[in-house]
């Protein structure tokens, strides 16, 4: 077995009484979709801001490429190859779709303390940005507002967005909320293509979409993950269905 | 296209104001006020419109540099290569201070403690009895530039305001178009996405804070020569509302909105105040409709008409 990219090892965060993460441990190898399901308050969000850096954790390790990076901050993990897109969308509205891109392109290469020359005229940061745009198939839109792009659009470049910073992994947080039947088969089609090449750790809601995509699926219930395994092991265990997926799922 | 020439001609307009029959030492008097808190203006305009913080404290910045100004005079040194040094480093010193502190907070925290830090310099600069205390100081002189009493030649010194002005404006254009402005530009719309490409805002959003200071230290050095006084009044957190007034009145999305809103306040306000004793009673409201009317600012009017 291959060394794993990303390792959580006991994580563990106490909201007062309560423990929201509680002693997880899982990791995502390399070139795999390791999904994190989970029914509504089972801390899959606060889980996510551990691995990402906002949150801090009361104990517990977290191993990004055979370095312990429990304690950087979010700048520095995203440096470190850890890219993530949000449960909400994020970008930045007033920009081009290809300035947004071109803005994690300069966060990469080269100092971003450059005063004089106007950045929209890089040629080098431009053409990568239009890579990424490529990708995901948003070439065509580069030159638009962010703002007026449809949602499952934006959901699309903020995927370029972490793309151009040139990640080993991706952490996705639902990407696929709030996007339309559409949407959801162009995306799910999109992160097919994108799993040949990234290590993708996944929280989605839409359980056929985790089904398609995943290699691997933990489950995540109270804090604890109760399972851990291929997708016919978790649609077969008892306890999974019991917390999670109800007598009809399957 | 067209846009990019409205902050040109509105330049131009002050460079020939001299020769089109207001070259009296009045009018030069007004216009150089009017250029220098213009320059104040822009270098907040690029805080607040570009990096998105909204200082209260600005004018402490313009202040420190006309006491920079002060302070040498009284200890004999008035020569412009080391008094406008001196300006604009007191100013940024005191901007990047102070902004280490103020940007760990941000939204109405940021206003909050830049106003406290600005009161801050307001009461220091009242309690320099050496320097006239809350009367203030009179200048020996102007700055010299070379031995020689250059700056005393009203013309000279309407176009060296002009120049000083044109400069601060394409200074701030540069540093917004910048990588390092678009970062900046980014943090203010959505600061998580930055840090989420790797960047940390911080660091970007103190250097912005310390530049814009050192160009308002510049104004400063300007603004105590035309009236060869400083005083504490000049660091006043209403003199701070004031140039943010003056950022919001022009639009504080365009950078030259800022000259704008300069003029037409400075300009407003001395004509009303010639035109009735309670003319502030006119001038609040008049500044409270631009708000409510004028979207963009006069540089939003004026851009629309000609876009």
């Amino acid at each position: 077995m291959a060394d794993p990219l990303l390792r959580l090892d006991g994580l563990r965060k106490h909201f007062g009484g309560l423990a929201v993460t509680d002693g997880v441990s899982l990791d995502v190898l390399p070139g795999e979709i390791h999904a994190v399901i989970g029914p509504n308050g089972a801390g899959k969000t606060t889980l996510i801001h551990e691995i990402t850096g906002i949150v801090a954790p009361d104990e517990g390790r977290i191993v990004f490429a055979g370095a312990d990076i429990t304690r950087l901050s979010l700048p520095r993990r995203v440096r470190a190859g850890l890219a993530r897109t949000f449960q909400i969308t994020s970008i930045v509205a007033g920009f081009t779709v290809l300035e947004n891109v071109a803005l994690a392109v300069q966060a990469r290469s080269g100092s971003s303390f450059r005063f004089i020359w106007p950045a929209s005229r890089e040629r080098a940061l431009n053409a990568a940005a239009m890579q990424a745009l490529d990708e995901v198939g948003l070439a065509d839109r580069a030159g638009q507002p962010a703002g007026v792009l449809s949602h499952g659009e934006k959901r699309a470049l903020e995927l370029a967005i972490a793309l151009a910073t040139r990640p080993r992994l991706l952490l996705l947080d639902e990407p696929l909320a709030g996007a339309g039947p559409e949407e959801t088969e162009r995306l799910v089609a999109l992160l097919t293509r994108l799993k040949a090449t990234y290590a993708i750790l996944l929280v989605e809601h839409d359980m056929q979409a985790v089904f398609a995509l995943a290699d691997r699926i933990s489950v995540l219930v109270y804090g604890r993950v109760i399972a851990t395994g291929d997708v016919p092991s978790i649609r077969a265990n008892a306890e999974v269905r019991a917390a999670y997926l109800g007598e009809d799922a399957a | 296209m067209r846009e990019a020439w409205l902050p040109l001609a509105v330049l131009a307009a002050l460079g020939v104001a001299p020769l089109l029959g207001f070259g009296g030492s009045y009018e030069l008097t007004l216009l150089a006020r009017a250029m220098i808190l213009g320059m104040a203006a822009v270098s907040l305009a690029f805080l607040v419109g570009g990096a998105g913080l909204v200082s209260l404290g600005h004018a402490a910045a313009v202040g420190v540099g006309a006491y920079a100004v002060a302070i040498l005079d009284a200890h004999g040194v008035t020569d412009a290569a080391r008094v406008v040094p001196a300006a604009i480093g007191a100013a940024a010193v005191f901007s990047m201070l102070t902004g280490a502190i103020a940007i760990r907070t941000s939204g109405v925290h940021f206003i909050m403690i830049t106003l406290a830090f600005g009161q801050m310099a307001f009461f220091t600069a009242s309690s320099l009895a050496a320097y006239g205390g809350d009367d203030g100081y009179t200048l020996y002189s102007r700055t010299e530039v070379a031995g020689t009493r250059l700056l005393e030649n009203r013309l000279v010194f309407h176009y060296l305001c002009l120049g000083l002005l044109a400069l601060t404006w394409a200074a701030c254009a540069m540093l917004l178009a910048s990588r390092f402005g678009r970062v900046l530009r980014a943090a203010r719309e959505n600061a998580q996405r930055v840090e989420a490409v790797g960047l940390a805002p911080y660091p970007f959003r103190l250097v912005g804070y310390t530049l814009a200071g050192a160009m308002g230290g510049l104004a400063g050095f300007l603004l105590a020569n035309a009236t060869e006084f400083v005083s504490p009044a000049t660091l006043s957190w209403q003199r701070s509302g004031e140039l943010l007034f003056m950022v919001i009145l022009g639009g504080a999305g365009r950078l030259w909105g800022a000259i704008l809103g300069a003029l037409v306040f400075v300009l407003l306000e001395t004509w009303l105040a010639q035109q009735m004793q309670h003319w502030k009673l006119v001038f609040g409201p008049l500044l409270v409709l631009a708000v409510i009317f004028l979207r963009g600012g006069l540089a939003g009017v004026v851009a629309r008409r000609h876009g």
